[in-house]
């Protein structure tokens, strides 16, 4: 009991802190990074919902942002529709294609789903490279002129990010919270106690690509330019995973800390020096992985325990 | 007439060119303890899952109290009120011995609170109850295979598969499963077991079928299988029939 009420009252502390800096004056540039951190809290919370507490591994997720990314433009660039409702349908398409993926491999499991979706986010990836005219093909989409200022979408992504961690805690200590643990540590074990474990895996697969869809279309309005490269690639999905297994799989708090870490390290290497990110980034998988697979809540619970 | 709670007619299934269920026939008796010995490889695993819904036969029936549940998949297999533990122990490694069993509880009860009423219940009839606490994953196996027992009775079963229960037990260990065992049927749990320890067999059950690459080649009460060639020789060789 007493460790749950640390948890919610730095919690209460941090999102004080988190609404009172904007009236603080921070330059441009620290609410972009703000931004940034808040919008991979987003992603990796979404991602670790199917990764670390479902245990269902996705390296596809780039599609799921990229189809909120281009649902939100495209129907504001050709219909006029607001970005914001343009949200909320990019959420909405993101997890119709993750429902109609997770049908169809849902029989595959471990790293033959994780490739299923690596797959089938390639094909997103070149389709939206080829059909030029309606994409924009390689040149992407731009919006010409700002949405909302950069305090506004600050508190729209600071709002969505506390939704979804919301409904991440609501799911992990409700019975699908149980189930879907259960699926993680032994899918076989899970039927034989009567989950139905390929529905379990299809819906969080959508949930899943829900939030992370909105994120997608969220980037697309506050970024105003993007093109498959920066949405749809491989690095796209891999910088979901970094967070939360670096932060910690399976854990809200987790992809929480690890955006915190990695979105300002990621920002000083794309600074000094663009290739090494993707060598720093390979290098701190490797590392993790092997000392603490726990991520960095592993650790802390490690350091408090003694 | 005795009551029929599981039947299987017919029941074939082969892996490539092995034939590893050959027209097995059988019946399960509501209350009945009974055993399903055979040699190492006799396709015993193969008719549990095939039961259980984890293997889907290539021809052949089977009913759960007279309905056909012969395509039906695990999980709803499960619902219905057969319920399996794994010859190689499947816990849920990071989750405590308490939520192993809650969460087995959850898919037939109103509540996660519910379900931890019930797991503790099961502690409780298990002598478990110290280690509910302790994470499933540092446990050795003589408490991970009462854990396979503890979740499948938290799914409410009318029928309780076990798949070799006490292999890799010591004696005493052994001694208790088989005290917990029958308790279980005390319960009013009808169980069907695979086993290859004989000294486990022969007190415990009711009736035996034994198996052969495949094929049922005896049934019967323990003693007479005891005494029978065929099932001499399938486990001694000829010579010894």
């Amino acid at each position: 009991m007493e460790s749950r009420k640390i948890t919610l009252l730095s919690g209460i502390v941090a999102l004080a802190i988190l609404i009172a800096i904007p009236f603080f004056g921070p330059s441009k540039y620290v609410m972009h990074i703000l931004i940034l951190v808040l919008l991979n809290m987003l992603l990796g919370q979404s991602w670790n919902l199917l990764g670390g507490f479902t245990g269902q591994i996705s390296f596809g997720h780039a599609a799921m942002y990229g189809i909120g990314a281009y649902t939100s433009t495209l129907l504001y660039l050709k219909l006029g529709l607001s970005p914001w409702i343009g949200m909320f349908l990019g959420g909405l398409l993101a997890a119709f294609y993750a429902t109609l993926l997770g049908t169809i491999t849902f029989r595959l499991r471990g790293p033959y789903f994780a490739l299923s979706t690596l797959a089938t986010a390639e094909v997103i990836r070149l389709i939206a490279q080829n059909w030029d005219t309606f994409t924009g093909g390689d040149d992407g989409l731009s919006i010409h002129f700002e949405i909302a200022p950069r305090v506004v979408e600050y508190f729209i992504i600071l709002g969505i990010v506390i939704a979804t961690v919301l409904v991440m805690h609501a799911i992990s200590i409700s019975r699908m919270g149980y189930y879907l643990s259960a699926i993680r540590e032994d899918e076989d074990a899970s039927r034989a106690i009567g989950i139905d474990a390929t529905k379990f895996k299809v819906l969080t697969l959508t949930i899943s690509a829900f939030f992370t869809g909105i994120g997608g279309s969220f980037f697309a309005s506050y970024q105003l330019y993007f093109n498959p490269h920066v949405v749809l690639t491989v690095h796209t999905s891999m910088q979901m995973i970094f967070i939360s297994i670096v932060g910690g799989m399976g854990t809200i708090i987790g992809p929480i800390i690890g955006a915190i870490l990695l979105v300002p390290i990621a920002e000083i290497f794309r600074v000094v020096s663009p290739t090494a990110n993707l060598l720093i980034y390979g290098l701190v998988i490797v590392v993790v992985m092997r000392f603490m697979p726990e991520g960095l809540v592993g650790i802390g619970k490690r350091l408090f325990k003694d | 007439m005795t009551d029929i709670l599981l039947e299987t007619q017919n029941l074939n299934k082969r892996f490539g060119g092995l034939k590893a269920v050959s027209k097995m026939d059988l019946v399960v008796h509501p209350g009945e303890i009974l055993g399903l010995i055979g040699p190492n490889g006799a396709g015993k695993t193969t008719v549990f899952n095939l039961i259980s819904g984890f293997l889907r036969p290539d021809s052949g029936l089977i009913y759960f109290q007279s309905e056909e549940i012969t395509r039906v998949k695990a999980h709803e297999i499960c619902r219905k009120g057969i319920a399996r533990t794994f010859q190689l122990v499947k816990p849920f490694g990071k989750m405590t011995i308490l939520k192993n069993i809650q969460v087995s509880a959850l898919s037939k009860s109103d509540s996660v609170k519910k379900a931890e009423l019930i797991a503790l219940e099961i502690l409780d009839f298990l002598n478990l109850s110290p280690l509910k606490e302790k994470i499933a994953g540092e446990l050795p196996v003589g408490y991970l295979k009462l854990l396979e027992v503890a979740k499948a009775l938290a799914t409410k079963p009318k029928l309780l598969l076990l798949d070799e229960p006490i292999a890799g037990l010591n004696p005493s260990e052994v001694v208790r499963f088989m005290e917990v065992i029958r308790r279980i049927r005390e319960l009013g749990i009808t169980i069907f077991l695979v086993e290859h320890v004989m000294k486990a067999i022969m007190p415990l059950c009711d009736r035996v079928i034994v198996m052969h690459y495949g094929e049922k080649i005896a049934e019967g009460p323990p003693y007479e299988i005891a005494k029978d060639p065929k099932v001499i020789q399938a486990y001694l060789g000829v010579s010894y029939a």
